[in-house]
């Protein structure tokens, strides 16, 4: 799989990239909010997706890391009202969370892998709720503002538009998921996919996997933390159950909506959970039944998403037996 | 010291709701092979149902139990022939995310058919009142509660180690193709296995209901507490499970009382530990 964008695919990551960018001054102020919440989700879910769908590791507790990029923006811009270092402190903290977290969660696989990070990501929850002289307990934190983006020396622009703000989170989300887009790409990524499919293989391979498992871990960490970062500015409080692991279910669902093995999925997936929950809860309060059906149908009739419709056309299939031919060939290879 | 007696007394009934919903689960595991995240929900339709016909239909309370854990029972039935059935060879997180729908799905229905207002039945009038034990009035309920813990215990224990059904179960657990092949009806079995963890849960949750509320996140509250204790039991551990609802029921009874501000947190604790250590769970042979 090569780096290049069919034609069509270029033509249409560009009129949406230019359609986001125009999108205050044509819409209103809840479309815009809408598009923030978007991204968010799609931030979070691209750095989950690195951990469920390109390296087999699926996690419950990325919430603590949203948490942490959450509360440690927060904190930063309560005391020192600097969007810069805000978002940046709160990415980074969530990074050297995820690190240490890592090293021990990254020990297992599978089950008992998601269970520790569930542990994990439980346990800042706790933090969250029980720490109330720093975290402000179930009151959470609360009068953040959003303060200016300020480069000493360079530039200050007021936030005081959630307009502006908007421009923020677009260019950040931007150029995480083009980050995201270079990397699974990379031999880093394509390794990290030869772990998913065969660890034993990889392993035989020279790769040491762990590490690699470490890497994605951090860089998933790093990916929910500036999802949680960028929510204190918009929202102007925290609060403790988005650390919660009900919050690690919605980059889930969104990836599950849109589908793990593509890699447009979990944007795709994270904009059709915003519209779904929006249009559901203009008829009935009760919008997580829908979901609960759309997970339903989707695990029982399409597991690989909504964006395997469109994959599947694209590219031609193998002929059948092609790849228990290769699998045959490898194994006699190894024995 | 008498403080402290009563104190284990009090979680000693707590850890008798734990076991209930964690030995459904961990029974579940250790024969399916599969992480049931909608078991919180069974507990919770077991207490909405118990709750039904015991508080609204006004059903005697035992009654009221049984009911529920048919109705119950039927609704893992349809949970395990309709859909988990279907996807056993697909990856083991698309399961995962199965049974996580159902929950999403329970959740709301039971907000739909009984509301969202907390539902507290009162206690059946022969298990109303308390004895005085430990210098404090032990309520009779708790005792009650933690007779039924017990019997279950010895109950599952005959059924696995005494019974016919016992060993076809355990040997469909400890190697399926094998059971298949000597000719276990590994399906039923599944289902079977599915239905009574069900039918556990919602023991767990029906008896619960004149003591602790009914409302819609009891079953999100129970399952990682469900998951703590199967976890530091190990995974498909029944024994496990049993000493380490005792542990942690009476360790959060403590902890409410004396740091509670750390309670929570260090429970995390130690799960992670265990799962680090000891993954195969604390109590494993």
């Amino acid at each position: 799989v090569t780096g290049r964008l069919s034609p069509r695919a270029t033509i249409l990551v560009v009129l949406l990239v230019s359609a986001l960018f125009l999108l205050p001054w044509v819409a209103g102020k809840y479309p815009v909010y809408l598009a923030m919440q978007i991204l968010i989700l799609a931030v979070f879910s691209l750095g989950f997706n690195l951990l469920l769908g390109y390296t087999g590791l699926l996690s419950f507790g990325q919430a603590g890391f949203f948490a942490v990029g959450a509360y440690g923006c927060a904190k930063i811009l309560l005391a020192v009202p600097n969007l810069f270092l805000g978002i940046a402190g709160g990415v980074a903290a969530a990074g050297v969370a995820a690190f240490l977290l890592g090293i021990l969660s990254v020990r297992h696989t599978r089950i008992y892998f998601s269970m520790l990070t569930l542990a994990f990501g439980m346990m800042i929850y706790s933090i969250a709720w029980k720490w109330r002289d720093y975290t402000g307990g179930d009151d959470g934190l609360v009068g953040i503002p959003r303060a200016p983006l300020e480069i000493p020396g360079l530039v200050t622009i007021s936030m005081a538009a959630m307009e502006h703000y908007y421009y923020v989170v677009l260019v950040l989300s931007l150029a995480a998921i083009l980050a995201m887009y270079r990397l699974v790409r990379s031999p880093l990524g394509l390794t990290l996919q030869a772990i998913r499919d065969s660890e034993t293989r990889a392993a035989f391979a020279g790769v040491p996997v762990q590490k690699y498992r470490l890497f994605a871990f951090t860089i998933a960490g790093l990916y929910a933390g500036l999802a949680g970062a960028l929510l204190p500015p918009l929202e102007n409080t925290v609060t403790p159950p988005i650390a919660h692991w009900s919050t690690s279910a919605e980059p889930v669902l969104a990836t599950l909506l849109g589908g793990i093995h593509t890699f447009s999925g979990p944007i795709v997936g994270a904009f059709l959970f915003f519209v779904i929950k929006d249009v559901v809860m203009r008829f009935t309060e009760y919008w997580l039944i829908c979901f609960g059906i759309i997970v339903v149908a989707m695990v029982m009739g399409f597991p690989s998403g909504i964006m395997s419709i469109f994959e599947n056309r694209k590219r031609p299939v193998a002929p059948p037996g092609a790849d228990r031919a290769a699998k045959a060939a490898n194994s006699s290879g190894k024995a | 010291m008498e403080n402290f007696a009563f104190q284990g007394l009090i979680g000693l009934s707590l850890a008798m709701y734990l076991w209930l919903i964690s030995a459904g689960l961990t029974i579940i595991f250790g024969v399916l092979r599969i992480v049931n995240f909608a078991h919180g929900s069974l507990f919770m339709v077991g207490a909405y149902l118990a709750y039904t016909f015991y508080g609204q239909m006004g059903l005697p309370f035992g009654v009221a139990i049984l009911l529920s854990l048919v109705g119950t029972g039927l609704l893992g039935f349809a949970m395990e022939r309709g859909f988990l059935s279907r996807i056993y060879g697909v990856d083991e997180a698309y399961q995962l995310l199965l049974t996580f729908g159902f929950i999403l799905i329970l959740d709301d229905a039971v907000k739909i058919v009984w509301g969202g207002v907390f539902r507290i039945p009162p206690i059946p009038a022969f298990l109303d009142g308390a004895w005085p034990m430990f210098g404090r009035a032990f309520p009779v309920y708790n005792a009650f509660v933690i007779a039924v813990g017990l019997i279950v215990a010895v109950v599952l224990w005959a059924i696995f180690e005494k019974t016919w059904w016992g060993r076809i179960v355990r040997a469909t657990a400890s190697d399926r193709e094998m059971a298949s092949a000597i000719g276990v009806n590994v399906p039923r079995v599944f289902s079977g296995v599915f239905v009574f963890g069900a039918m556990l849960a919602a023991l767990g949750g029906a008896i619960g209901i004149p003591v602790r509320v009914v409302a819609p996140g009891i079953g999100s509250a129970m399952i990682i507490q469900a998951f703590i204790i199967t976890v530091i039991g190990g995974l498909g551990n029944l024994k496990g499970a049993f000493v380490s609802s005792l542990i942690v029921g009476v360790l959060s009874a403590f902890g409410t009382l004396y740091f509670p501000v750390f309670e929570l947190f260090f429970i995390f604790v130690i799960m992670a530990v265990v799962l680090l250590i000891r993954p195969q769970g604390l109590f494993a042979r």
